[in-house]
């Protein structure tokens, strides 16, 4: 629809338009929530509703099966939950996969768009590239890396052998202490590429002035990169790294395809762990009560994370 | 001397991207490899690289099955279909009742409006895990398990507040002297959200339907959980499946892997120079 330059000129100049009556609020009011009613009502069946649920029922001792007999356990499910060691190396795998997995793909994204930004031969190529890992789906990317690690005609000890590294094929992921790190790196194949084009985005919106300055006074690239870029790159930084840690801190179907949470529970995460007592062991009581502290952990940190991110002196 | 250094430090930036695109296309292009090799080649030591009787067998065997192959990769295409039904489905839904959820926050100042957007921000935050039980438990017993529905409805949860976030931010771009121009010009609110907002802001809904599509045909717990029966299950449970306890099939897994991946894959880079907004508008803020 075009519009003509009298109406903008009419809008933007106050005197011109009608005095706004008290009812255009209230009527501005009502549309906007029958516009909101489509959304919140599926928000309220889908989310709200079932969270709710959740809490509710962590509190009984709920087996599945055919006579399905709740009892209110009260805080029982908690207590048993703390009182288990295996929630508590849960919870540390959790941890060592989350620090671990946003770790590096902050630190390698942040390398990688630092490396496009200084525009080298091909660096388009290469920008364009970085979508193929972030675009293949999980699941195909958890298989894809088990695959690689197979004991039998995995790549990985097809290129080792070649290499002549090792002598004979190895079995990757019975290895207890490898198996995590072997995650991790089908995690950071994948999800690298969204840190680093975030950062490479916001690098490329930074004033070209401020490192030319500094590199008058005689800063040297990394006091250049230290103290004016990475301090501006602040708040694409932290969009990074909420959206990371908390898919991190909830990874699931990694885990699932590559190494079912073996070997002996050495990659067995928090929502594994929650989906194995919510469904395979029939627990529904400890798996609602691991599911709404895994809700409560996840909320914190990203309130967290929000309050540094909507610091007033980043709005503008 | 100055244009010799140039080129040396063009050079050895040059250097340090090789690693980078070893390491993203090696495991894919052996995934792409290993789809077109036969089982005997698969198994070879040393390792056959590029396959030398390459072979378009394990992509027939899956896209149209014969009587021979077993359940699994007999099911693909369907799994295929599923996928491609539900994704769309709840992009077409997120974009319609989002897209008025969207105008109604960034545009429309009213009392509670601000807590809602913080809403829907916190919900975006809540993991699947933790709303899968009652789901399961209404979903059983309205006898929605294995339906579509079930996944078209449930994925809400999370492309929802997504598609609302994104469109969100994009709206709030649209200048608001048109807007006003529209309304004195006698439209409505639905009016101006229809035909100013909406014209205005199609490269952002273009964007967040691909968003939207990704993050459906991604999604896997749901479908574990929701589906059992071949009919009914999506492309990730499908690949779950070819690596699965009951029969291990590498060579369907390969090529369900690649065509699996090359839905997402095309749409990105179709919609290259919306990635980056989208990611962003997705993480956490609008």
């Amino acid at each position: 629809m075009q519009t003509h330059p009298k109406y903008i000129e009419m809008a933007t100049n106050s005197t011109l338009l009608p005095k706004p009556r008290h009812s255009l609020r209230a009527q501005d009011a009502r549309t906007a929530w029958l516009l909101l009613i489509p959304s919140l009502a599926v928000i309220l069946g889908v989310t709200l509703w079932p969270i709710i649920y959740t809490f509710i029922l962590s509190f009984f001792k709920a087996p599945t099966g055919i006579n399905q007999v709740r009892t209110f356990v009260g805080l029982g499910n908690y207590m048993a939950m703390i009182k288990d060691q295996t929630f508590w190396d849960t919870i540390g795998r959790t941890m060592y996969f989350t620090v671990a997995s946003v770790g590096l793909e902050m630190v390698g994204g942040m390398a990688i768009a630092q490396l496009i930004h200084s525009h080298p031969w091909g660096w388009k190529v290469l920008r364009i590239c970085l979508i193929i890992p972030w675009a293949v789906p999980t699941i195909v990317n958890g298989a894809m890396w088990r695959w690689i690690y197979n004991a039998d005609f995995g790549a990985l000890n097809g290129l080792l052998m070649q290499l002549g590294l090792i002598k004979h094929y190895v079995a990757w992921l019975t290895l207890p202490n490898l198996a995590m790190p072997l995650v991790i790196v089908a995690d950071v194949w994948h999800m690298l590429p969204f840190v680093a084009l975030i950062l490479q985005a916001a690098l490329a919106g930074l004033p070209l002035e401020l490192d030319e300055a500094a590199s008058v006074d005689g800063a040297n690239a990394f006091q250049r990169f230290w103290s004016i870029r990475l301090p501006l790159l602040r708040p694409a930084i932290l969009v990074a790294l909420v959206a990371r840690t908390v898919d991190a801190f909830r990874v699931f179907d990694i885990v699932y395809i590559i190494t079912n949470g073996g070997p002996a529970n050495k990659t067995l995460t928090i929502t594994y762990l929650t989906y194995l007592n919510s469904f395979p062991w029939g627990n529904q009581g400890i798996g609602a009560a691991l599911s709404f502290l895994i809700s409560f952990f996840t909320i914190c940190m990203a309130l967290i994370f929000i309050r540094w991110l909507y610091r007033p002196e980043e709005t503008q | 001397m100055m244009r010799f250094n140039k080129i040396f430090r063009k050079a050895f930036l040059f250097l340090l991207t090789l690693p980078v695109f070893f390491f993203i296309f090696f495991p894919i292009l052996w995934l792409f490899s290993a789809s077109l090799s036969n089982q005997a080649e698969l198994y070879a030591i040393p390792i056959h690289w590029i396959p030398q009787h390459p072979t378009m067998q394990n992509y027939l065997d899956i896209i149209f099955p014969g009587q021979a192959t077993s359940a699994v990769p007999r099911t693909f295409a369907v799994a295929l279909l599923n996928s491609f039904k539900i994704a769309s489905s709840v992009t077409v839904i997120c974009i319609l009742i989002g897209s008025l959820a969207a105008y109604a926050l960034v545009r429309i100042h009213f009392r509670f409006g601000h807590t809602i957007q913080l809403g829907i921000i916190a919900t975006r935050m809540i993991p699947e895990v933790s709303l899968i039980l009652p789901l399961y438990i209404i979903g059983s017993s309205l006898g929605l398990i294995n339906k579509p529905i079930i996944l078209i409805v449930t994925y809400m949860s999370f492309a929802l507040p997504y598609a609302i976030w994104m469109m969100a931010a994009f709206f709030q771009s649209v200048p608001m002297e048109l807007e006003d121009a529209a309304r004195i010009d006698g439209c409505t609110r639905l009016g101006i959200l229809f035909r100013v907002v909406m014209p205005i802001s199609v490269p952002g809904l273009v964007s967040t339907a691909m968003f939207t599509f990704l993050v459906a045909w991604d999604e896997f717990f749901y479908a574990l959980i929701f589906t059992s029966t071949l009919a009914a299950k999506t492309v990730p449970v499908a690949i779950a499946e070819f690596v699965g306890r009951y029969a291990v099939n590498i060579n369907g897994m390969m090529a369900g892997g690649i065509i699996a991946a090359l839905p997402p894959v095309i749409l990105a880079f179709l919609f290259q120079r919306y990635i980056v907004s989208g990611m962003t508008a997705g993480a956490v803020k609008g």
